[in-house]
């Protein structure tokens, strides 16, 4: 049942990734990565994280996906221009990505049995804990992402105005 | 019951193509959506050790992640809103000057 839910989800965002790889225009692209980010939320779901699921998808698909697709619209964001620079990056892009993945997927099948495995409900974070931990030990870093969120809605706010 | 490994590896996958996007996109909010495909494949390995270990902290070091993720967004796509006004463009190969 579990690997049956993995890999249904896994392959979701497998796909929804892929998809935003080859999709020529940017507003297929951004559907494709709300796919992504909605099935990353119920393998947070499956690893036990039932508060990140709720904010991957409150923030994530929610406010940063809605965001994007947004200015994607007031842009009026056509297909993607091939140019001459992209040529390079297709020479260094592929073997680039591939090389990382197969070192990645090396080191972690190697290292498979030490890793241990996951059950469904074997390890639960709920919301006390995680905001007990958060709001006593961390609260100090937690103010300054408030301080941080501010700076950067003021800074949006200033780049975005209209110049006169 | 199924190895983390496979968690990791998936999300070694999301980052690859992460990567791949990022060198091969010419379109700059393109390029921004595979920065957030990578911060989210970072994301899921933060969970996943987080199960493995039985530490809070991990997830927690995603929830921050999270929230600089989002104030990012909203400052680059109002740099990219300035560009488009002063280039008129979102093609990245005809932005290659610091200066008009």
């Amino acid at each position: 049942m579990y690997l049956v839910l993995f890999l249904i989800f896994g392959g979701l965002c497998v796909a929804g990734a892929l998809n935003l790889l080859l999709q020529h225009h940017p507003i297929n692209s951004a559907l494709s990565l709300i796919v992504v980010m909605t099935s990353l939320a119920v393998l947070y779901l499956l690893l036990g994280a039932e508060f990140l699921a709720a904010a991957q998808v409150i923030v994530y698909s929610g406010a940063i996906m809605v965001l994007f697709t947004f200015v994607i619209m007031l842009l009026n964001a056509g297909v993607e221009e091939r140019t001459h620079g992209s040529k390079a990056a297709y020479i260094v892009g592929f073997p680039g990505a591939a090389a990382l993945l197969g070192i990645l997927v090396y080191i972690f099948l190697k290292q498979k049995d030490h890793l241990g495995g996951a059950k469904l409900g074997g390890y639960l974070v709920t919301t006390h804990d995680l905001s007990s931990v958060l709001f006593r030990d961390l609260l100090l870093p937690f103010e300054v992402t408030s301080v941080l969120i501010l700076v950067a809605i003021l800074g949006a706010v200033a780049l975005a105005r209209k110049e006169h | 019951m199924i190895p983390i490994a496979y968690y990791l590896i998936l999300s070694a996958i999301l980052f690859s193509i992460g990567v791949a996007a990022f060198l091969i996109k010419r379109n700059i909010i393109s390029i921004f959506m595979s920065i957030e495909l990578m911060l989210n494949a970072v994301n899921l390995t933060f969970v996943a050790f987080a199960h493995r270990w039985h530490q809070v902290n991990g997830q927690i070091f995603v929830f921050f992640v999270m929230v600089v993720a989002a104030a990012e967004a909203a400052v680059g796509l109002a740099i990219i809103i300035a560009l488009f006004r002063t280039r008129g463009t979102l093609n990245v190969d005809q932005v290659d000057l610091m200066k008009l």
